[in-house]
């Protein structure tokens, strides 16, 4: 068990003529938490669309606990795709939370988190019902358990995305700008939950523009700048960097 | 005009309206429910299928989409027992005409309820693991459904409009019940003064009912 | 089929009736339809309110019974029409109807806004409506009018129950004649397919071409 959790090797992306990953290499260990930043169209979404495989990459390697999980082969010359079936099962170890977080609209809350543990889980339903009351309670929804989507804020809804997420027990947590879409004074609501999840030891990939949140929880922060990572250290690093690119964003998104 | 109005003869045989109201609207239902069937089936059979396929679901749709449902009453109650297929009593006839009629118009609702899923449910779906019929039956089906109640209301209303056209085949639905007591009493203005308000108010309590439905499911 | 292939002159017969039938519902449907959508949204509440009710009013009844009574119905007040008459009149009453919810529709999609630039520009209400209102609501107009008139072209098969001989009734004349059902019907719905279908399809590639109007 020496190998990292995540490896990701020379990772090519390309949406048509437009090349999005160009050759993007990172390694992420058990118990990390690693945040990414860049500017928007850097490709993070893509990054960690990959990772999941909701977006299948053209070129390179991801390995999760060293099994190549888009493709069936090594061989990148000759490896073939895997089946959605398959890459159900992948994408079952890993967990995801949205920018708009997309919760299933026709279930409560307490059936969203219910769902996956049901049908990809095969949990009993009394098991079920309790593993999600569990999550629902961490991220302080227990008076939300039978609110639809549409009766709840969205720092509210983003809690459920997170839980959905967390109750399947997921090795990696990818979180895409899960606090974007949603007003200033929801935001310290959801980014408390994170935090609590990040002291439980879960490793984390976090994309954001929240930069002291990013310092204060990752071991790592990632800067991603037109589809390749420019730098990659400790917080204290990240900010010390003479980096010109990486200074121009800060300094932009300071504003 | 000097029209004397006498509704007794309508009262009278009140009761083949009633009976037939209640015809109507059952033939609206069952045909509805068949023409569902047929409508979800086909879509998710266009939605997941190559060219060939495709072109035969269409060509279905279009077909009798661009028919009058007359004709489409006509040649199953009369054209298809002539050639010797089936035999079949004027309702059974008439429900699978409506049926079919219904499904086609259905097939394309469906297709555009379940192109208009947002691709990021989906995405959720995936990202937990489920494998894509799960997908289907848990996330993308009763999503689409919520999308198209409303299409889904106008049809069944305009259907059970539709069922008049029975009439034409004697099967005794309200609009038969109308001609019954109008060949048989001549009290045609009263007969009208009192369907129409028969179909005007069950037309808008349906409508009312599922709009009801649409706010409790509304996503 | 022989039989149905040598009754085609007669069904080419009821055809033009067919046709007839529907280019004067829509002649007339449209004309007082617009006027009427025009009415509902803009004229005065006394109007309005008269306007939908008549068009709640004749959407809620099958157009069967509307055609039914104008032509069983209103003889008993002393209103006598030919079967041709009748079934115009019916068609256009029920298609009148549809028309004004059609124009209602267009006009009530134009942005707001694009009637205040019109006013920021100094038009007048009138001219704002003819330069500015008429010329957008008329793109998004189209496409479901066509597809309207394609209706009335199918619609139009109930017109045969009060016995106007159009493509309908002279099919079933002909059924009558050779007591041979299949190849008329079959022949008849592709008769009625092409009519519809070719309307449909060139509503959709109005609405196509003028996608770029809905902001
Ligand atoms: N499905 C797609 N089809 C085409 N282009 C895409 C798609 N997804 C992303 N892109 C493009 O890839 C680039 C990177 O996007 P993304 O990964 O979302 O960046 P970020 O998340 O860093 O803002 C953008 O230029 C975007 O337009
Ligand atoms: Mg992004």
């Amino acid at each position: 068990m020496s190998h990292p959790l995540i490896q990701i090797k020379n990772l090519y992306k390309s949406f048509g003529d437009t090349e999005v990953l160009k050759g993007v290499s990172i390694d992420i260990n058990r118990g990390e938490v690693v945040s990414i930043i860049g500017p928007s169209g850097s490709g993070k979404t893509t990054l960690l669309r990959c990772i999941n495989v909701l977006t299948k990459y053209d070129k390179g390697s991801i390995k999760i606990d060293n099994v190549e999980i888009g493709y069936t082969n090594d061989d990148e010359d000759y490896r073939k795709e895997r089946s959605e079936n398959q890459l159900s099962e992948f994408r079952a170890e890993l967990g995801m939370v949205f920018q708009l977080f997309y919760l299933f609209p026709h279930l409560t809350s307490l059936e969203n988190v219910m769902l996956g543990l049901r049908k990809v889980r095969k949990l009993s339903k009394v098991k079920a019902v309790d593993q999600a009351k569990y999550w629902l309670q961490r991220v302080g929804l227990t008076d939300k358990i039978n609110s639809l989507p549409s009766e709840m804020s969205g720092g509210q809804q983003q809690r459920v995305g997170i839980a959905r997420a967390v109750a399947m027990d997921p090795k990696v947590l990818l979180l895409d700008e899960i606090t974007s879409a949603l007003d200033p004074e929801l935001v310290g609501e959801v980014l408390e939950v994170v935090q609590k999840l990040v002291e439980d030891g879960m490793t984390m990939i976090i994309v954001t523009h929240e930069m002291s949140f990013a310092s204060d929880v990752s071991n790592r922060i990632v800067f991603m700048d037109q589809g390749k990572i420019e730098i990659d250290g400790s917080p204290s690093e990240i900010f010390d960097s003479k980096n010109e690119r990486l200074n121009t964003f800060l300094a932009r998104i300071k504003k | 005009m000097d029209y004397h109005f006498n509704f007794s003869y309508i009262w009278r045989h009140f009761d083949r309206l009633l009976y037939g109201l209640a015809l109507s609207l059952e033939l609206a239902l069952v045909s509805i429910g068949i023409g569902m069937i047929i409508g979800l089936l086909l879509a998710l059979v266009y939605v997941e299928s190559g060219k060939t396929i495709r072109f035969f679901v269409a060509s279905y749709v279009e077909l009798i989409r661009n028919s009058p449902l007359l004709l489409l009453v006509y040649l199953i109650f009369y054209g298809i027992p002539s050639i010797g297929w089936f035999q079949y009593s004027a309702t059974t006839s008439f429900i699978v005409t409506l049926s079919i009629y219904s499904g086609a118009y259905l097939v394309e609702v469906f297709r555009s309820g379940l192109a208009s899923v947002p691709e990021g449910l989906i995405d959720a779906g995936k990202a937990i693991g489920m494998k894509p019929w799960q997908r289907l039956i848990s996330i993308r089906i009763p999503t689409m459904f919520r999308i198209i109640l409303p299409a889904l209301s106008n049809t069944y209303i305009s259907l059970f409009k539709d069922t008049s056209i029975a009439s034409v085949i004697a099967v005794p639905e309200l609009m038969y019940g109308a001609q019954w007591i109008n060949f048989n009493t001549f009290r045609i203005i009263e007969v009208y003064a009192v369907i129409t308000p028969m179909y005007l108010v069950t037309g808008y309590l349906i409508l009312l009912s599922l709009r009801q439905v649409e706010k409790k499911f509304a996503i | 089929m022989e039989a149905a292939l040598s009754s085609l002159p007669y069904l080419m017969d009821g055809l033009l009736v067919t046709l007839q039938v529907t280019l004067l519902v829509v002649v007339f449907a449209t004309i007082i339809g617009v006027i009427l959508g025009v009415g509902i949204s803009y004229g005065p509440l006394w109007l309005r309110i008269l306007v939908r009710i008549f068009s709640d009013f004749i959407r809620g009844i099958p157009v069967l019974v509307l055609i039914f009574f104008v032509y069983y119905g209103l003889p008993a007040i002393g209103i006598n029409m030919e079967t041709f008459t009748a079934a115009v009149v019916a068609l256009s009453i029920f298609k009148i109807s549809h028309v004004i919810e059609n124009t209602r529709g267009a006009i009530q999609s134009i942005h707001h806004g694009q009637m205040e630039a019109g006013q920021a520009i100094g038009l007048n209400f009138h001219e704002r409506l003819i330069y500015i209102i008429f010329p957008l609501a008329l793109r998004r107009f189209l496409p479901p009018w066509i597809n309207s008139v394609a209706d009335t072209a199918k619609g139009s098969a109930l017109v045969s129950l009060i016995g106007v001989v159009d493509l309908m009734l002279a099919m079933q004349k002909v059924i009558g004649r050779t007591y041979d059902a299949m190849p008329v019907y079959i022949v008849g719905l592709i008769i009625y397919f092409i009519i519809n279908y070719c309307l449909s399809l060139s509503s959709r590639k109005l609405e196509a071409k003028y996608a770029y109007i809905k902001e």
